[in-house]
C-alpha cells in the first residue's frame, strides 16, 4: 500500500477530487497548509510599509491507495492540478506498513 | 414656566452627544482592526477604559477646569471648584436655551474621544494599570486645562486660545495635535514593540478597521455640526463641509498611495477617511464647500506620507496617531489661515480670500502652544510612571500576547484546534466556577 501525498494550489482542489473520483477513488483527507518553493511568498503593503509574506496557503491531499494504483493516482492529481505556472505544488508517495479500517478491523488491501 | 429652552437645539445637542459617543467603539475597532489578533482586545480595552475613567472626572472635576470661569480671567484654568460633582447644574435654568447637563454631557463625550486617540501609539505592549493612570492624569493636566483654553467661548472668562482669535470650531488643536502630541512622548517613552521595525506586524482584520472608519465618520457629524450646540444653518454647513473634506481625503490618501506603492488599499482609504475628518473638525465653519474639499485633500496627501515618519525618526508610533492625528490636525488648523473666507458662518478671510497673514499666525500659535504643552506634560508624566510602576509588560508576555495574560481573554476562536470544531474539547479541561446540578 502507497500513501500519495499531494500540496497544490487551494483552487485546484475541487479538480483533483472530481479527477479522482472519476477513477475510482472513494476516500481521501485534505488539509490547509502553507508553505513555500521556488515560488517563495508574496508582498503586501500596509500604510507605505511593505511586507514580505514567505508562507504561501496550500492545500494538502493524502490518499491511499493499493500499490498498483498509486502511479495512475500521482497521475490523476498531476494532471488535474497543473496550471503550468510556478507554485503549482508537489506529489510524493510513500510506502504503508499497515491500514486498519476503524468501524470493523478490516486490515490492509481490504481496508483501503 | 417661563423657559427659553428650544426643544429643537436640545435635541440636536442630545443626539450629538450619543453621536460622538459611537466614536468610541468606532476608534476601538479602527485601532483594533490594526494590531495583531493576539492583542486585540487589550486594545478595544484600552479605549474603553479611557471612556470609564475620564467620564468620571469629567463629573468631578473636567467641566469646571474646562467651563467655569478663568481663574484671573487668565483663561488657563476654569474655577475647579465652581461645577464640581455637577449639583448645581440639575435644575432648569429658565435664561438658558439648552439644558446646561446637555452641555456637559457633548463636552464629556470630547474628553473620553480625545484620551482613547493616544492608545493607538501604545499598542501590543503597555500595562493596561499603568495606561488608565495616565489616561487620567494626563486628561486632568491636560486635556482639561486644553479644552478651556479652546472651547471656553466666554469673551471675558473664556480660554486665552479662544479670545486670542483663533478658529478652532471642534477641536483640531484640543482634541487631535493634542492627542497626537502625547501620543508621540508615550510612543517615546514606552518604546518599540519586540521585533519592530524588522517583523512584520500586520493589520489582523481589515474589515473591522474599515467598520471602525465607518461609524467615526458617521459619529463625526455630532463632532462638528453638533459643535454648533444649535440645529441651525451654521450647523448644516459644517455638516458638509465635514462630509465632503473626507471624501476628498480618501481620494487624496488613495492616489498617493497608487503612486508610491502601487495599489490602492483598504487600509488608506479607511485612513484617508480619518485624516480627512481630523483635518476638517477645526475648519468645518470656517471654510466653502470647495475649500473643504482642498483641506480634505491636502490632508488625506499629507498624512499618507507622514506615516513613514516613524521608520525614518525610529519611534514605534503603532497605529500612526501622530502621523493621523497630530498631522492632520496641523494640517487643517493652520490652513485655516489660507483658506477661511468670510462668506462662511466663522466670517473671517485667510489669505488667499485677502486676509494677509493675521490669521495664520493666530492659527500657528494655538496649534504649537496646544503641541508643545501636551508633549512636554505627557513625556513628563509618561517617565514618572515608566519609573515607579512600570508602562509595559514582559517581552515574553508581549510575544506570546497581550490579550492572554493581561485579560485573560482570546478574541477569536476560529482554529480547528479551538473553534468549536472537533478538537474543542481536546486539551482544554474546561473548569466551570459553580457547579452544575
Amino acid at each position: 500500500m502507497k500513501m500519495v501525498t499531494a500540496i497544490i494550489k487551494p483552487f485546484k482542489l475541487e479538480d483533483v477530487k472530481a479527477a479522482l473520483e472519476a477513477q475510482g477513488v472513494n476516500g481521501l483527507t485534505v488539509s490547509e497548509a502553507s508553505g513555500y518553493g521556488r515560488q517563495k511568498g508574496h508582498t503586501e503593503v500596509y500604510r507605505g510599509a511593505e511586507y514580505t509574506v514567505d508562507l504561501v496557503p496550500k492545500v494538502r491531499v493524502e490518499v491511499l491507495v493499493d500499490d498498483e494504483s498509486a502511479d495512475l493516482v500521482v497521475d490523476t492529481i498531476v494532471k488535474a492540478a497543473q496550471t503550468g505556472r510556478i507554485g503549482d505544488g508537489k506529489v510524493w508517495v510513500v510506502p504503508v506498513e499497515a491500514v486498519v479500517r476503524v468501524r470493523t478491523g478490516e486490515r490492509g488491501h481490504d481496508a483501503i | 414656566m417661563e423657559t427659553a429652552l428650544d426643544s429643537g437645539n436640545t435635541a440636536w445637542l442630545l443626539t450629538s452627544a450619543a453621536l460622538v459617543l459611537l466614536m468610541v467603539p468606532g476608534l476601538a475597532f479602527f485601532y483594533g482592526g490594526m494590531v495583531r489578533s493576539k492583542s486585540v482586545l487589550n486594545m478595544l480595552m484600552m479605549v474603553m477604559g479611557a471612556l470609564f475613567v475620564v467620564g468620571i472626572l469629567w463629573v468631578l472635576v473636567g467641566y469646571s477646569m474646562a467651563f467655569a470661569p478663568s481663574y484671573g480671567n487668565a483663561g488657563l484654568l476654569g474655577n475647579i471648584t465652581q461645577f464640581a460633582g455637577l449639583e448645581g447644574l440639575m435644575t432648569n435654568d429658565p435664561e438658558a436655551g439648552v439644558p446646561a447637563m446637555g452641555f456637559v454631557a457633548f463636552q464629556a463625550m470630547f474628553a473620553c474621544i480625545t484620551v482613547g486617540l493616544i492608545a493607538g501609539a501604545v499598542a501590543d505592549r503597555t500595562k493596561f494599570s499603568a495606561w488608565l493612570i495616565f489616561a487620567g492624569v494626563w486628561a486632568v493636566l491636560v486635556y482639561f486645562p486644553v479644552a478651556h483654553w479652546v472651547f471656553n467661548l466666554n469673551p471675558e472668562t473664556g480660554g486665552w486660545l479662544y479670545k486670542l482669535g483663533v478658529i478652532d470650531f471642534a477641536g483640531g488643536t484640543a482634541v487631535h495635535i493634542n492627542a497626537g502630541a502625547a501620543a508621540l512622548a508615550l510612543a517615546i517613552v514606552i518604546g518599540r514593540r519586540v521585533g519592530w521595525p524588522k517583523t512584520p506586524m500586520r493589520p489582523h482584520n481589515l474589515t473591522l478597521v474599515m467598520i471602525g472608519a465607518a461609524l467615526l465618520w458617521f459619529g463625526w457629524f455630532g463632532f462638528n455640526a453638533g459643535s454648533q450646540i444649535a440645529a441651525d444653518n451654521t450647523a448644516a454647513v459644517v455638516f458638509m463641509n465635514t462630509f465632503i473634506a473626507t471624501c476628498a481625503a480618501g481620494l487624496g490618501w488613495l492616489a498617493t498611495e497608487k503612486i508610491r506603492d502601487g495599489h490602492a488599499t483598504s487600509l488608506g482609504a479607511a485612513s484617508g477617511v480619518v485624516a480627512g475628518l481630523v483635518a476638517i473638525t477645526p475648519a468645518c465653519s470656517a471654510v466653502s464647500p470647495l475649500g473643504a474639499i482642498a483641506i480634505g485633500a491636502f490632508a488625506g496627501i499629507i498624512c499618507a506620507l507622514a506615516v513613514g515618519l516613524k521608520y525614518k525618526f525610529g519611534f514605534d508610533d503603532s497605529l500612526d496617531v501622530v502621523g493621523v492625528h497630530l498631522v492632520g490636525g496641523l494640517v487643517g488648523t493652520l490652513l485655516i489661515g489660507f483658506l477661511a473666507t468670510e462668506a462662511a458662518p466663522a466670517g473671517v478671510n485667510g489669505f488667499f480670500y485677502g486676509g494677509g497673514f493675521d490669521q495664520l499666525g493666530k492659527q500657528a500659535i494655538g496649534a504649537f502652544a496646544v503641541l508643545f504643552y501636551s508633549l512636554i506634560i505627557a513625556f513628563i508624566l509618561a517617565v514618572i510612571i515608566k519609573k515607579t510602576m512600570g508602562f509595559r509588560v514582559g517581552s515574553d508576555t508581549e510575544i506570546s500576547g497581550i490579550d492572554k495574560a493581561l485579560h485573560a481573554e482570546s478574541a477569536y476562536e476560529l482554529g480547528e484546534s479551538g473553534g468549536g470544531g472537533v478538537f474543542a474539547g481536546v486539551g482544554h479541561a474546561a473548569r466551570a466556577k459553580t457547579e452544575v446540578k
